[in-house]
């Protein structure tokens, strides 16, 4: 059986692809108010797990990652809508977002807005899309 | 605070998402869906009610004010959309319970109706050009869905024509969005109305605003509507009339608010392309109508009939005329629906599309036959059914703007319209029975309901117009006005 010879890619791709995913999520996390959001913080993340996916194949990666991504796709579009949905509880217009300042141990006081919560749902839907789009046509005999 | 005039497009999209999770659970994604739409109909009467008495709503998402954010504005003329979408769509979900078969159920069927749906309230609802755009977009990308469900061999042929079409006059909807908004600066409506009065209408913004009737002509097929019989006539029977009844119509109404409100200052140009546009689309409609022997093309060529017409009113737009197609427009969602589920009903009968392999239907299934006969009735604009109304007061309007040649196209059109579907009813329903009683395939009582629904709706309808008045006056009150829906808006 040929056996392709990709130790550096293994290799740069178990240091890298922690990076990407931490990133990710700063991403993810600052986008609200600086550059990055949810939509790019999904990208990077999907760009993470499908390097991984082309280092060590896909069963491998099925069982490192036992998520299904075609269901973070609902779960991450019903995140956003009730985010905006939300604000039918505290009787504000449709899509209001507010955000406030927290104290928590060793963070400190950080601020926590509901826009990030509408970013987590697009981030899950990109994730969800990126990853079933790309394995579909990848696995395509 | 009008949170509720967003709920006919949010409850659809939410539990449209839900239902991606209920994947085999059938019964409950079908009765979770009827409810949607019975729900939606409830909440578009309580919001007409408001609009009679507190004037338009508006909700400003996010607290952002126009022109700055994004909005949507409930009039009467998208209250009795919304309220006929909701309806219509009830009746074809019912059907296709029946019809439509275990596969397209746990393949996301009923997740998709609800995305159409949210698509069509929400560019019924939108104050804003580019929001306009998106829920265009998520309305065409639930029908791309739908059209191709069930990938039998002509559901792929016409799905990509349809797509093609489609994705290219979205991207010509994008580069009119863009002229537009690089040109007046804003996309809000009401404030692009407001900025276009103060500037006058330049001969650029009229360019730009047959860019706009291109596009829409596209959609709602008019004029350019050669797509539009094959694509109607290859999904399955439930999604056929969802299609025909709402898809045009979303085109048709987008036509009728950038033409009432933001370009109305050129009429002599633009009012008189329409005009031709309405005038060639009836009489290409009508020479398709007779042409066929396909019973989903001659009902499709329908379809462009009745776009024709609406759009003479606009073409004429005296507030008789706009009144006449606020009642056609109601009309004939419903009255297209039901042609569509009884056309898909008599193939499902006979296993042919052909109008010459089927005879004598009346005898095995009479109820069918009546109500294909109320049907036609109604489309040639017989009294007291539904068509009617609209008939006569586009044509007072027409009189009245001595629009002499669109007048006589539209009522010789509804002959054609009588005489096609006479053909139909003719050689289908009367002559020689050839089913035999032992061969009778059994009519589900499933598939005879929505229809007997639809038809007691469309006669409701005709003998109800004079309770409506209220609406589809200050429907089309709001659509000669600009100033009333500037003011809600923006001046509030």
């Amino acid at each position: 059986m040929y056996k392709p010879n990709d130790l550096i890619l293994r290799t740069t791709t178990s240091l890298i692809a922690f990076i990407l995913l931490g990133f990710a999520i700063y991403l993810l996390l600052a986008g609200h108010n600086s550059p990055g959001g949810g939509f790019v913080g999904g990208l990077m993340t999907s760009g993470a797990v499908l390097l991984m996916y082309m280092s060590y194949g896909i069963e491998a990666v099925k069982k490192m990652l036992p998520i299904n991504f075609v269901t973070l796709i609902p779960i991450g579009l019903g995140i956003a809508v009730l985010t905006g949905a939300g604000s039918f509880l505290f009787d504000v217009p449709f899509m209001s977002q507010t955000f406030g300042y927290f104290t928590v141990p060793i963070f400190g006081e950080i601020e926590l807005a509901t826009a990030m919560l509408f970013d987590l749902g697009v981030y899950f839907t990109v994730v969800g899309v990126m990853i079933t789009i790309i394995l579909s046509i990848a696995n395509d005999q | 605070m009008n949170n509720i005039i967003v709920l006919p497009m949010v409850i659809p999209v939410l539990i449209g998402i839900i239902l991606i999770f209920l994947g085999p659970y059938t019964k409950a994604q079908r009765w979770i869906s009827l409810g949607v739409m019975v729900a939606n109909a409830g909440i578009s009467i309580y919001i007409l009610n408001r609009i009679q008495t507190e004037g338009i709503l508006r909700l400003d998402f996010g607290g952002w004010t126009p022109p700055f954010g994004i909005l949507f504005v409930a009039d009467s003329f998208s209250m009795i959309l919304v309220l006929t979408t909701s309806i219509v769509t009830s009746v074809c979900l019912i059907y296709s319970f029946f019809s439509i078969g275990k596969a397209h159920e746990t393949m996301f069927f009923y997740s998709f109706v609800n995305f159409l749906v949210a698509g069509v309230n929400g560019s019924f609802l939108t104050g804003d050009l580019f929001n306009l755009y998106v829920c265009f977009e998520i309305m065409l990308l639930a029908s791309y869905v739908l059209i191709a469900l069930g990938g039998r061999k002509v559901q792929l042929k016409e799905s990509i024509k349809y797509v093609a079409i489609n994705v290219l006059s979205s991207w010509f909807f994008l580069v009119a969005i863009a002229y537009l908004y690089g040109t007046v600066g804003t996309l809000n409506m009401a404030h692009l109305s407001e900025r276009i009065a103060e500037a006058g209408q330049t001969p650029l913004l009229t360019v730009i605003s047959i860019l706009f009737l291109t596009v829409f002509g596209l959609k709602s097929g008019l004029l350019l509507y050669f797509w539009l019989p094959g694509s109607y006539s290859a999904p399955p029977t439930a999604v056929a009339a969802l299609f025909g009844a709402l898809l045009t119509k979303v085109g048709i109404y987008a036509m009728f608010r950038v033409f009432t409100l933001l370009f109305y200052h050129e009429t002599s140009i633009t009012h008189t392309i329409i005009g031709v546009l309405a005038g060639l689309t009836l009489i290409g409609g009508s020479i398709g109508a007779l042409a066929y022997k396909d019973i989903r093309q001659i009902v499709s060529y329908n379809v462009v009939i009745a776009v024709g017409f609406i759009l003479v009113g606009l073409a004429v737009a005296t507030p008789e005329a706009i009144e006449g197609s606020i009642y056609y427009l109601m009309h004939d969602m419903i009255v297209k629906a039901l042609l569509f589920l009884l056309a898909g009903t008599m193939i499902y009968l006979t296993g042919t599309a052909n109008i010459d392999y089927m005879s004598g239907l009346i005898r095995n299934y009479p109820l069918l036959g009546w109500m294909f006969f109320i049907v036609m009735m109604s489309l040639a604009g017989i009294p007291p059914l539904s068509g009617f109304i609209g008939k006569v007061l586009v044509g007072q309007g027409a009189a009245d703007a001595g629009s002499y040649i669109l007048l006589a196209l539209a009522f010789i059109s509804s002959i054609f319209v009588l005489y096609s579907l006479l053909r139909v009813f003719l050689s289908c329903f009367w002559g020689e029975t050839i089913i035999s009683v032992e061969d009778e395939v059994p009519l589900k009582k499933g598939m005879l309901v929505p229809c007997v629904l639809l038809t007691l709706v469309t006669i409701g309808l005709g003998l109800g117009a004079e309770s409506l008045a209220p609406y589809v006056s200050d429907a089309a009150n709001t659509l000669l006005n600009p100033d009333v829906y500037i003011d809600a808006v923006l001046n509030d």
